[in-house]
């Protein structure tokens, strides 16, 4: 990169010219901050401020600037440049909005501005303009693993967007378990009958679409690459085996309905006449309109109970613990099927709470009217009794045992997502768990992707065994970049859900492979052009960034190096991080630009009573959460500075220790919500900061400090009264515990 | 009184629900109830019934036909309107309760020592004889309702009340004496029309009964 030139702008706008000396921020940035230029301008987001940038940058006289404004979360929009690297020194919400607009005040003020001047100017020089490395064109072709209806729906959606796209289907036809349905549940207004799945005018549609190509009896034998160019091995039934080169990824996989064999309580195995949802669905298919039959001695069902919850939502050793959503209106649709046919059939359905999402609540009342009995109860057994069933059962609301004799009882077991191998999951020994006397059946899980990838040949599951990174915040979003799960395998839903599941993970992979071939990051730092890399003379093979990276973008060569795969990173800096001898490096974003930010702050010695409190804080959630703090005119500490990190598992600790060793009297880090219902934007990194910070108070021992100057918490975004008052209570734990011992 | 209950019981056999849907006032939405049990939590006398609405609609539901029709439960209400303005699935409760109440007497169910029934009876009785109410009898009649001691304790108690209405003209004690008090214009055909309705009435309840069987 050629020789370093910095300019330096300073706003006058928003009351900064009123409160603070614009001239000494000037006088700073020459000097201290090396800058070649500097400008003040009253108002620099106005046109002719940007344009005064833009003419430095445009006559080559400046290739790095610092903005002294407003936060770096503010008018992001008009100080964008092209091919020069950006630093935002935050005048308004980090200065003037959270400090008295007092005499007295004005000294600390004024520091607080110079030190983001000189943290500016510090960043400004150790950064480079990042540029996109775009390894080749783009591939716009998608490839779907699994042809039901969520795979289907995805394949035209991808098509419609101008897409191509490949369903790979393991069985031998399209439609999944939606073509194995008799009727679906209403998903038109009025919502009142079971109505056509319409599947066969979906595969219709899809096979003659020019865009898709599909593939039965097939399996993916091996994924390798990253988005924008994923490799994947199809292997068909004949034998064959073709690769093809994909942009993005959906996986489509659905769910295998929960065993009901692990029920006998109920009756399944022991009885014909025990159906689960599934079993149902065949026997009205056989019906086709007419009286379903009982399949034990093919006589007219007159009596049929529904068991809601069965073998899910329990706590028990091997029921699902989860609700799958679809059930209940499920079950309101197959009784229907009995009083379409014949309103004197009994239909009782035996719920423990009846959840009809959607538009259920609609066709729940259709249910009532049609003279379904719903019964607020649980069922203990089913007990087959010379060809009737007895279905015993606790009625929650009269409190009393009592027992129903039905000739066909359907149980509502639940969704198993199709998600593969856990990559996660501690190998179990086998003879441990197995009780005597008991045969343990283990079904062997077969790897959906075959991923390629150092951690693992399929996607992290988030919970329950459900692929996904955060059913919340990010649906569609998967630990793996490029890759995305939709419908069933996701998180248990129903086909409403689906199709607009199907949707949305379609465009999401647009989003990825059009990101990839620009070289660019996918979310949620979408198009941000940096990528790490690593000095390899002073790697150490140690592994941790390969271990750590919560996307698994890190392979390893034949000598135990890294390889970053930078379209499958996401550009969270957790590597850098993690990494021990600080050779991991973004190109505007490094253990350098932050440490020599840490170094530039003035620290004034110790008779002067000034301590210095750092503050890294998550650019997600911390960090805005103190903009919203100041934009509040809630105060804090003049003594503090605050340094925005992409992730708290960037936070190498190498910056906890400097700032010690330079006189600074605390620091205090920000990162979201860690555990079982994370916030971290980046999945792991908070809490991959949080394991390390906790290792931190055997160094503060080794510099004979107090370990409360150390503070790791977790902020989440609306925090805003909480952020600023951490602060204060930092400041008032160093107004106890005294300065730093290290200032010089 | 007795074989309606019987010939009832026989032509709905199991299913209550049914029986409920054709002959009790508003019956039809017994069926709707999604056992939220915001009526029970609404209802003032709550506490106090030995089965709340929505265990009534569960009941019915559960084929418990004696239980329902013999509860004292339906006859507590007060006629409110909480539970009708708060059911979420906006079914008519107050009314199906009366309804419960009046088809449970109608059977020759209802609890006898029930004094909202008792009082009801007495009101009707009032009501057909003159043609219109005799606040003063009727008054008098619910003081000794459960027994002539109990009569005159009650009568001691509220006679300051009764003298300030006397005094302030509220209360006739001309009223109280046969012959003298208002009766209205053609008694006689208001006996015919009361007759004539529960004749309608007692139709009804035959062949709606037969066509449910």
């Amino acid at each position: 990169m050629s020789e370093v030139k910095i300019g330096a702008y300073i706003c006058k706008g928003c009351g900064i010219g009123e409160r603070l000396d614009t001239d000494q921020l000037e006088q700073i940035a020459a000097r201290e901050g090396k800058a070649a230029i500097v400008r003040q301008h009253e108002f620099l987001c106005s046109t002719s401020g940007v344009q005064s940038i833009q003419n430095d940058i445009s006559a080559g006289d400046v290739n790095r600037i610092v903005i002294a404004a407003c936060s770096r979360r503010a008018k992001t929009e008009a100080f964008r440049f092209e091919n020069v690297a950006i630093s935002r020194a935050n005048l308004r919400e980090g200065v003037i909005w959270v400090r008295p607009d007092t005499e007295e005040a004005l000294e600390l003020t004024q520091e607080m501005a110079g030190d983001y001047l000189r943290m500016g100017c510090a960043e400004a020089k150790h950064m480079t303009p990042p540029s996109p490395h775009v390894e080749s064109t783009t591939t716009r072709e998608v490839l779907i693993v699994g042809g039901g209806l969520t795979g289907l729906t995805a394949a035209l959606e991808a098509s419609k967007a101008g897409y191509r796209a490949t369903i790979v289907e393991k069985s031998g036809e399209l439609g999944g378990w939606a073509a194995k349905l008799y009727r679906r549940t209403p998903h038109r207004s009025p919502y009142t009958d079971p109505q056509e799945t319409g599947i066969a005018d979906l595969i219709a549609a899809v096979q003659s679409d020019a865009n898709i190509s599909v593939q039965l009896d097939a399996t993916i034998t091996r994924t390798s690459g990253s988005p924008g160019r994923f490799f994947v091995d199809i292997a068909t039934e004949s034998g064959a085996t073709r690769t093809d080169r994909f942009g993005a990824i959906i996986q489509a996989t659905g769910f295998t309905p929960f065993d009901a064999n692990k029920l006998p309580e109920l009756g399944f195995g022991k009885s014909p006449d025990v159906v689960d949802q599934l079993g149902l669905e065949r026997l009205a298919r056989e019906a086709n309109g007419g009286p379903i039959k009982r399949p034990s001695d093919g006589k007219d069902v007159r009596n049929v109970v529904f068991v809601q919850c069965a073998g899910q939502r329990s706590q028990s050793e091997g029921h699902l613990p989860y609700c799958s959503g679809h059930c209940c209106n499920t079950s309101i649709k197959q009784a229907m099927y009995f009083k379409d046919a014949n309103p004197g059939v009994d239909t009782t359905i035996l719920y423990t709470d009846l959840r009809s999402p959607g538009n259920g609540e609609d066709f729940y009342r259709s249910g009532q009217k049609k003279g379904v009995i719903f019964t607020k109860g649980v069922v203990k057994e089913v007990v087959p009794e010379n060809g009737v069933l007895d279905v015993r059962l606790k009625d929650l609301i009269l409190d009393e045992d009592v027992a129903i004799r039905a000739d066909l009882v359907v149980l509502a077991t639940g969704m198993v997502a199709n998600s593969g191998v856990n990559i996660d999951a501690v190998p179990l020994d086998a003879d441990k768990d197995a009780k005597p006397g008991e045969a343990h059946i283990e079904i062997p899980i077969e790897s959906i992707l075959n991923l390629d990838y150092r951690q693992g040949p399929d996607m992290p599951q988030l919970r329950h065994g459900f692929n996904d990174s955060h059913f919340i915040c990010f649906p569609y979003e998967t630990q793996r970049t490029g890759i995305y799960a939709a419908g069933p395998v996701r998180r248990p839903m129903d086909m409403v859900q689906v199709v607009d599941d199907a949707a949305g993970a379609t465009l999401k992979a647009i989003q990825a492979l059009e990101n990839a071939g620009l070289g660019r990051a996918a979310h949620p730092r979408s198009g941000d052009l940096s990528f790490p890399s690593f000095r390899r003379e002073g790697c150490t093979q140690c592994k941790r960034c390969t271990v750590e990276c919560p996307f698994g973008a890190i392979d390893e060569d034949e000598k135990r190096y890294p390889i970053f795969n930078e379209s499958r990173c996401r550009r969270c800096g957790t590597c850098m991080g993690a990494c021990p001898v600080r050779v991991i490096s973004f190109e505007n974003y490094s253990v350098d630009s932050v440490g020599q930010q840490i170094k530039a702050v003035d620290i004034p010695d110790e008779f002067s009573e000034k301590p210095r409190i750092l503050v890294l804080a998550c650019e997600n959630d911390a960090y805005p959460a103190l903009d919203m703090a100041a934009m509040n005119r809630l105060e804090y500490s003049a003594f503090v500075r605050v340094i925005p990190v992409r992730c708290l598992g960037s936070v190498n600790t190498i910056w906890v220790t400097d700032a010690l060793n330079g006189g600074y009297d605390s620091v205090v880090l920000m990162g979201c919500q860690k555990g079982e219902n994370y916030q971290c934007h980046f999945v792991k990194g908070s809490e991959m900061a949080h394991y390390r910070m906790s290792k931190i108070d055997d160094t503060l021992q080794q510099l004979q400090m107090e370990t409360e100057r150390v503070c790791t918490y977790e902020v989440a975004i609306t925090d805003i009264h909480r952020a600023s008052q951490l602060i204060n209570d930092m400041a008032a734990t160093i107004d106890r515990i005294g300065l730093s011992p290290f200032k010089f | 009184m007795d074989d309606l209950n019987l010939a009832m019981r026989d032509r709905y056999r199991n299913n209550f629900l049914q029986e409920v849907e054709a002959n009790v006032e508003e019956g039809e939405w017994a069926k709707m109830c999604m056992q939220c049990g915001v009526c029970s939590g609404s209802c003032p006398f709550g506490p106090h019934w030995d089965h709340p609405p929505q265990e009534i609609f569960m009941m019915i539901r559960a084929n418990k036909r004696e239980e329902v029709l013999s509860s004292t439960s339906m006859w507590l209400c007060t006629s409110c309107y909480n539970c009708i303005v708060r059911c979420p699935r906006e079914i008519p409760i107050t009314h199906i309760m009366h309804g419960l109440a009046s088809y449970a007497q109608r059977l020759g169910l209802a609890p006898k020592e029930q004094p909202t029934r008792k009082f009801g009876l007495m009101f009707w009785d009032n009501i057909e004889k003159n043609g219109r109410v005799n606040e003063s009898i009727l008054g008098i009649k619910l003081y000794f309702m459960n027994g002539f001691k109990e009569g005159v304790k009650t009568a001691y108690k509220m006679a300051p009340v009764g003298w300030n209405m006397l005094r302030t003209k509220r209360f006739n004690p001309f009223a109280l004496i046969p012959f003298l008090h208002k009766r209205c214009k053609k008694r006689s055909d208001i006996q015919a029309i009361l007759r004539k309705a529960q004749q309608i009435e007692n139709a009804r309840t035959v062949r709606f009964g037969t066509a449910g069987g």
